[in-house]
């Protein structure tokens, strides 16, 4: 049962919320600073208009005689309809006295005399932007202050203004859609070397301890560090257990064998029928511990050899007519018949001891099973690209539940009662099977009267 | 008491109200449509009433239930009536280019928007409150009689010379505008003495020669056919060419150098009673100005569609706050006193 951890969000999701919104404050930002600066433009350029209209007019002021005359420049009012169709104010006047002009248009004169200012104010129910000017000059002997204020209504700036205001909101709006593109792609890419590593740890066979030595970010160094020194330090205990329990299976297997030897001995000694038959009891636990031990060392064999697979050219057919004549005693010792059904060479690419090892399981737990006087067929047949290698018996096959079972280790069959056997056997032909990329496949005959177990190499 | 003195001082702004004191000067007041009409388009004009009522007539056909009021005025007029005195009306129709503007700027007129004032040049158009509907040409209109044996003047320039040359021909028979009288006339000279350089020297040239001085271009054109007349400078071009009568006693020379162009303008007057129906009035007026179809009753020439030499010296006056310069008391007083300098020379 694999635990999932609790996730705490997703690492890209934060990521791109965070860029996106980076990005919407950007925006935002962009946006209100091109407005304000489009919005200091309009204005200064209407100033600076309305700067030059003025002083226009200004310099067109002079003194006739005891009076002042204004000879206001057609250019200076004619100008502020170049830049926009705004309407137009002005006033002139001499010493605070009205001269020329819009009578009550505001003013905003200054003390010393000279120099300009701007200011914005409301004439005839508009809002108007004004600059007064003003010129200090000598009439009648006495120092007079021309002031001029021209006028206009911010209509054309009002239009400049929501203009750029139309093109910073889409140049924000344009902003924020490429980073927040930019956002997705950069979490995901920031992401993907951790996916990559997730995939290739998740994709590895259950046996697979080898560290992980691809190119991995500078962050990610420390975690799959710790991960392959974990790897090495579950490989060894693995190992060393497996070790182990070949050891023992082998230090067990010799004095079974001693004391198998003496029982039979000591079987045909002895003559009462209970202790004969108790003989007999003894001499079957140890058949089965023996096979047991046997399975066990078999299993470490098998699993020490596909860590370190050993390909050769063999021929499958050649393999399963010397093993096939090997277990013909064994057979004829349940009266079975035992029938190789080959077609031919079948070379494949494999480990000879390992293939064999897995036939025989197969073919041991057929003839387990199988009751007296029936029949077993080994077949060694080629389908495209894949050479199937199928045992069929008369057993009565697997029981229709739980066959997916069968394959892992220690389990059994519910026919398996009073019958000898680890629950290995299978387990070593899948894992050969694994080994050399192939598959075992286990099905039942189509009259259902037996199995039939296929070691599938593609 | 007191609520006699109240009453009694709200009937009388009532009265006040109904019947508002006219100080303007009113020159003709004409009724086009039924009597009983529902809607009563007012329109206050500075054109002669004969020249529009042909594009009036038209207007009001099936529209049983509108009639217009057609009040004409002199510009000055118009001025005084809209500014001055708040008089009520819906439109206002003028040759006064500079008046307009200034009604439009000090924020007499409405602003006005439709399929029709799209058709309207740019240089036609104020911030959409000043709409021309008509090009008039400021004309030399002389007697062929008077320069017989002589080239006839194409610009201001030969003009000059001509007159130079023959001063015992032309002495007392050279006519323009008193542009004290005159807003057309004064729309003109300001114009001239602002686009040509020869303005100015044809004035003196004109005061040598004891230049008569005339309220109005109808004049001059009949006094110039009659022969009283050599040359009349600064003539509406569109008053001369419409007299099919005195075709043969007068020439009209439109000056190749530049020929400045009046534009007649409408404006819808702020608070006008029949709103929608001034502006499609006005939509009338400048689909038969600017219009791709030739409406018969439409009085003034295209001259936006002749691409002729003479179409190509022609220069609209600009519409715009440059005409409000020549309306400044003090510049009017100035140019005023310049040009009667230059015309009367005593």
């Amino acid at each position: 049962m694999t635990e999932i951890p609790q996730s705490s969000g997703s690492l890209s999701r934060r990521l791109t919320l965070q860029l996106m919104s980076g990005a919407a404050i950007l925006a935002t930002m962009l946006y209100f600073v091109v407005l304000n600066v489009a919005r200091d433009l309009a204005e200064t350029s209407q100033d600076n208009i309305l700067f030059a209209s003025a002083t226009a007019i200004l310099e067109a002021t002079s003194v006739q005689g005891e009076e002042v005359e204004v000879d206001i420049p057609y250019g200076a009012l004619s100008m502020l309809g170049n830049v926009s169709d705004d309407r137009v104010f002005y006033r002139i006047s001499v010493a605070d006295t009205f001269l020329t002009g819009y009578r009550d248009l505001p003013q905003d004169p200054q003390e010393n005399g000279a120099g300009s200012r701007y200011f914005t104010d409301t004439y005839k129910g508009e809002s108007v932007r004004a600059i007064t000017v003003m010129r200090r000059i000598s009439l009648n002997a006495q120092a007079a202050d021309v002031a001029v204020t021209v006028a206009q209504t911010r209509t054309g700036q009002m239009a400049t203004v929501a203009r750029m205001s139309q093109v910073a909101l889409i140049s924000g709006a344009g902003f924020f859609t490429v980073a927040a593109v930019l956002a997705v792609l950069t979490a995901r890419s920031a992401i993907r070397p951790l996916n990559r590593l997730a995939g290739s740890v998740s994709r590895r066979g259950p046996k697979d301890m080898r560290p992980v030595i691809g190119p991995v970010p500078s962050e990610m160094v420390p975690l799959v560090t710790s991960l392959n020194r974990f790897m090495a330090r579950l490989k060894t205990s693995l190992t060393r257990s497996e070790d182990f329990i070949a050891e023992a299976a082998h230090r067990v297997r010799t004095p079974l064998a001693t004391v198998r030897t003496q029982a039979e001995v000591l079987l045909r000694r002895v003559d009462r029928e209970e202790n004969r038959h108790s003989l007999r009891e003894m001499i079957r636990a140890i058949d089965e511990s023996s096979r047991a031990a046997g399975q066990l060392l078999d299993h470490a064999m098998v699993t020490y050899r596909t860590d370190h697979l050993e390909r050769e050219r063999i021929d499958l057919a050649e393999l399963v007519r010397e093993l096939v004549a090997r277990l013909q005693p064994v057979a004829e010792l349940k009266d079975l018949t035992l029938v190789a059904d080959l077609e031919g060479d079948a070379w494949l690419h494999g480990d000879a001891i390992l293939i064999q090892n897995a036939v025989r399981n197969i073919l041991d737990n057929a003839i387990k099973y199988s009751p007296r006087e029936r029949k077993i067929t080994v077949s060694v047949k080629r389908d495209g690209e894949s050479i199937n290698l199928q045992v069929t018996d008369e057993a009565g096959g697997f029981p229709t539940e739980g066959s997916a079972l069968l394959t892992e280790r220690f389990a059994r069959g519910q026919n398996s009662a009073g019958t000898v056997g680890s629950g290995l056997g299978l387990t070593i032909a899948k894992e050969v099977a694994e080994a050399h990329g192939g598959s075992l496949i286990l099905n039942n005959t189509k009259d259902g009267g037996g199995a039939c177990v296929t070691l599938q190499f593609v | 008491m007191r609520y006699l003195a109240i009453c009694l001082s709200a009937l009388c702004s009532a009265i006040l109200i109904s019947f508002p004191l006219q100080a303007y000067e009113i020159e003709g007041q004409h009724r086009f449509g039924p009597d009983d009409a529902n809607r009563v388009l007012r329109i206050i004009s500075t054109a002669d009433v004969d020249i529009l009522e042909p594009l009036m007539t038209l207007y009001l056909k099936g529209q049983p239930d509108v009639a217009i009021d057609y009040t004409l005025v002199s510009s000055g007029e118009l001025m005084t009536a809209i500014a001055d005195e708040g008089a009520q009306f819906d439109l206002a129709l003028s040759s006064a280019m500079d008046l307009q503007i200034k009604l439009a700027n000090d924020g007499f007129s409405a602003v006005h928007e439709s399929s029709a004032t799209d058709l309207v040049p740019e240089w036609g158009n104020w911030r959409n409150h000043v709409f021309a509907f008509s090009q008039e040409e400021a004309s030399i209109v002389v007697s062929p009689q008077a320069f017989a044996g002589l080239p006839m003047p194409r610009d201001r320039q030969e003009l000059i010379n001509i007159l130079r040359r023959h001063p015992e021909r032309f002495a007392g028979r050279v006519a323009t505008y008193d542009l004290r009288q005159s807003g057309t006339g004064y729309l003109f000279a300001t114009q001239d003495a602002r686009t040509t350089e020869t303005f100015w020297r044809l004035m003196e040239v004109m005061g040598s020669l004891d230049a008569q001085l005339f309220c109005c271009s109808g004049v001059m054109i009949e006094a110039v056919s009659r022969g009283d007349l050599a040359v009349a400078y600064n003539v509406l071009g569109s008053y001369a060419r419409a007299r099919e009568d005195l075709a043969d006693s007068i020439a009209v020379i439109d000056p190749a150098d530049i020929t400045s162009m009046m534009l007649r303008t409408a404006i819808l007057l702020k608070g006008a009673n029949e709103d929608a129906l001034a502006r499609s009035f006005i939509d009338h007026l400048l689909r038969s100005a600017w219009g791709a179809d030739t409406v018969p009753e439409y009085p003034f020439y295209k001259w936006h569609l002749d691409r002729s030499e003479a179409a190509a010296a022609t220069k609209p006056i600009r519409l715009g706050p440059g005409l409000l310069v020549f309306l400044d008391a003090q510049k009017r007083k100035r140019f005023l006193r310049a040009w009667l300098a230059a015309i009367k020379q005593e």
